[in-house]
């Protein structure tokens, strides 16, 4: 293991290796992308010479960004926090028996298409962001699950047995072993979901939520690919952001492990 | 086993059984183990001596019979008190991956909430005991050392918080011949130099007869013959004793036992290169017939001549 890696957010951290960091500029990118978005209007307007409106203007596209954010965030937070209690639960002795049964109603979370379950959860909570939330959380939890059960899997057995065998109670073998051995498949799982949600979230601007999918769906109802490619443009970058984002969050939890 | 009865035995189990599912793998053992000791545990595989290891620190629960250990039920409290008091180290070493040497030594003193200092000093002391030195190995990760070193480090762990008893579950059998020799030495030389207790299980008889000071021969979950090496190799209670023990070598594995210093005859000298007293009167056969006489010469380290052994007096003694 090398520790020249840049130290993001750490103490220590000198200026010049954050200004080296390409998450920052990434990130900075999107937003300026978001901003100064109708400034490009004229070459929209160049490349869609047919149309009256070129430029999406009902809300600002850093506002549809920060929505499209929070509904990613907050779906992928329940999804996390269920899936690692749901993989937490069928990996201790007490809930293997449920495991099978939790895996298959999981499953079938992720092979119903978020669009059905949209279609599904309107009329229950109405339109908006509620029935987003619930779609994409239910999208998201499989592979949060699939990546926690495969991690605590690859802890090798005498790991655990020495680690018991040494005085850990349950809890502090889990937090203390099991999680940090686990971690990188487990991170590998989250990511997974959060880049997935972070496409799928576009959808859910058929029930209403306002989200980066906003101006694709109203500009596939108008023929407006002008507002098309301004949302997949936008969609597109903020999901390698957030991969670049995970990629960080690795090397990051790689020292953490070492430590926890 | 062969305890003087007024002396309580440190481990006692009394008609303890555990079976998984229709198969008995401990099957009404009762044992008393005493402190300061090494005690063996051998047998052939599914003969129930790691069963019986794990019902001691809990890691298994008995189905019937008790298991006292310091004079207490193992049941009194909750397994992870128990099992801080005694040190654990298994085959595969188990050392955590994630965590540097010096972390994996300071597991149990972490856990039991020693000041940081104090576990700094006694994961040093640990080191050097082992023979690593702490400057080149504090900071390394488990998969940076050699098979030998990582079953060091797990027994420095075990051995970390100062544990009443030493549980090792097949701890040498992973090493090649030649590291499993050196480690098997130390752990008698650290056995000696600290009095601990130590209970081991193995299927591999010399190291049995090597490392036992109380030998425990198990099969199918119930005690064979237990007692001294030279009690098992001199007064085989069945025929199966004899066969585990190897028939046809029973009389080597019994001069093993014995060191070139207990038939040593001071003050008479003869010509050859020097025996040293620590060698075993096995080693001393094989010399006897390589050099075709009857009398050997012994020296000390320095080559100080110490006198001669005989190869009449092999056959007195020991039993």
């Amino acid at each position: 293991m090398t520790t020249a890696s840049p130290r993001l957010g750490r103490p220590g951290a000198t200026p010049i290796a954050w200004a080296r960091e390409p998450l920052l500029w990434a990130t900075v990118g999107l937003l300026v992308l978001a901003a100064g978005m109708p400034l490009l209007e004229p070459i929209f307007g160049a490349l869609f010479p047919g149309l009256q409106r070129p430029m999406y203007r009902q809300e600002t596209f850093l506002g549809l960004l920060a929505a499209h954010v929070a509904l990613v965030a907050a779906s992928s937070a329940v999804a996390v926090v269920l899936g690692m209690a749901a993989g937490w639960f069928v990996t201790r002795p007490a809930g293997g028996e449920f495991r099978p049964l939790v895996e298959a109603a999981v499953a079938i979370g992720q092979t119903v298409p978020p669009v059905a379950v949209l279609a599904v959860a309107a009329p229950l909570v109405g339109f908006g962001a509620w029935p987003a939330l619930i779609a994409l959380a239910l999208y998201g939890l499989l592979p949060v699950l699939r990546g926690c059960i495969a991690g605590i899997e690859s802890v090798p057995g005498p790991v655990l047995e020495s680690a018991s065998g040494s005085g850990f109670t349950a809890w502090q073998r889990f937090l203390k072993v099991e999680l940090p051995l686990a971690a990188p498949v487990l991170l590998a799982g989250v990511r997974t979901s959060v880049v997935i949600n972070i496409g799928t979230a576009a959808i859910a601007s058929t029930v209403g939520a306002q989200t980066l999918g906003t101006p694709i769906v109203i500009g596939l109802a108008g023929f407006n690919t002008a507002y098309v490619l301004q949302g997949a443009l936008l969609v597109g970058a903020l999901a390698v952001v957030c991969d670049m984002a995970f990629v960080r969050l690795g090397q990051w939890l790689q020292r953490w492990r070492s430590q926890a | 086993m062969d305890v003087d009865g007024g002396e309580p035995a440190l481990i006692e189990l009394r008609g303890v059984h555990k079976s998984f599912g229709a198969s008995k793998a401990v099957d009404g053992v009762s044992l008393r183990i005493e402190s300061g000791a090494i005690t063996v545990l051998v047998g052939a595989s599914g003969s129930g001596k790691s069963t019986l290891l794990r019902l001691i620190n809990r890691l298994l629960e008995c189905d019937a019979g008790q298991i006292l250990f310091d004079g207490h039920d193992i049941r009194d409290g909750p397994a992870e008190r128990l099992r801080r008091r005694m040190g654990y180290v298994i085959q595969s070493t188990g050392l955590f991956p994630h965590w540097t040497v010096a972390r994996n030594i300071a597991t149990v003193p972490t856990l039991l909430g020693w000041p940081p200092a104090q576990i700094d000093a006694r994961v040093d002391e640990l080191l050097e005991l082992l023979g690593l030195d702490a400057g080149t190995y504090s900071d390394r990760y488990p998969h940076q050392l050699s098979g030998g070193q990582q079953q060091r480090v797990g027994v420095a762990r075990a051995l970390a918080a100062r544990p009443t008893v030493l549980l090792m579950d097949e701890p040498f059998g992973a090493l090649d011949p030649v590291t499993r020799t050196a480690l098997q030495q130390q752990l008698i030389h650290i056995q000696r130099a600290l009095g601990c207790t130590i209970v081991l299980v193995t299927h591999d008889i010399d190291e049995a007869l090597r490392l036992g000071q109380h030998l425990v021969l198990l099969d199918q979950g119930r005690i064979v013959q237990a007692g001294t090496p030279t009690q098992l190799l001199t007064q085989p209670a069945s025929d199966q004793v004899t066969e585990f023990l190897g028939r046809a070598t029973l009389g080597q594995r019994l001069l093993a036992l014995r060191q070139v210093g207990d038939i040593l005859r001071r003050g008479e000298v003869t010509e050859g290169a020097p025996l040293r007293p620590e060698q075993t009167l096995q080693e001393a056969l094989s010399m006897f017939l390589l050099r075709h006489s009857v009398r050997l010469p012994v020296a000390d380290a320095q080559g100080q001549p110490l006198g001669v052994i005989h190869f009449n007096d092999l056959l007195q003694g020991g039993a």
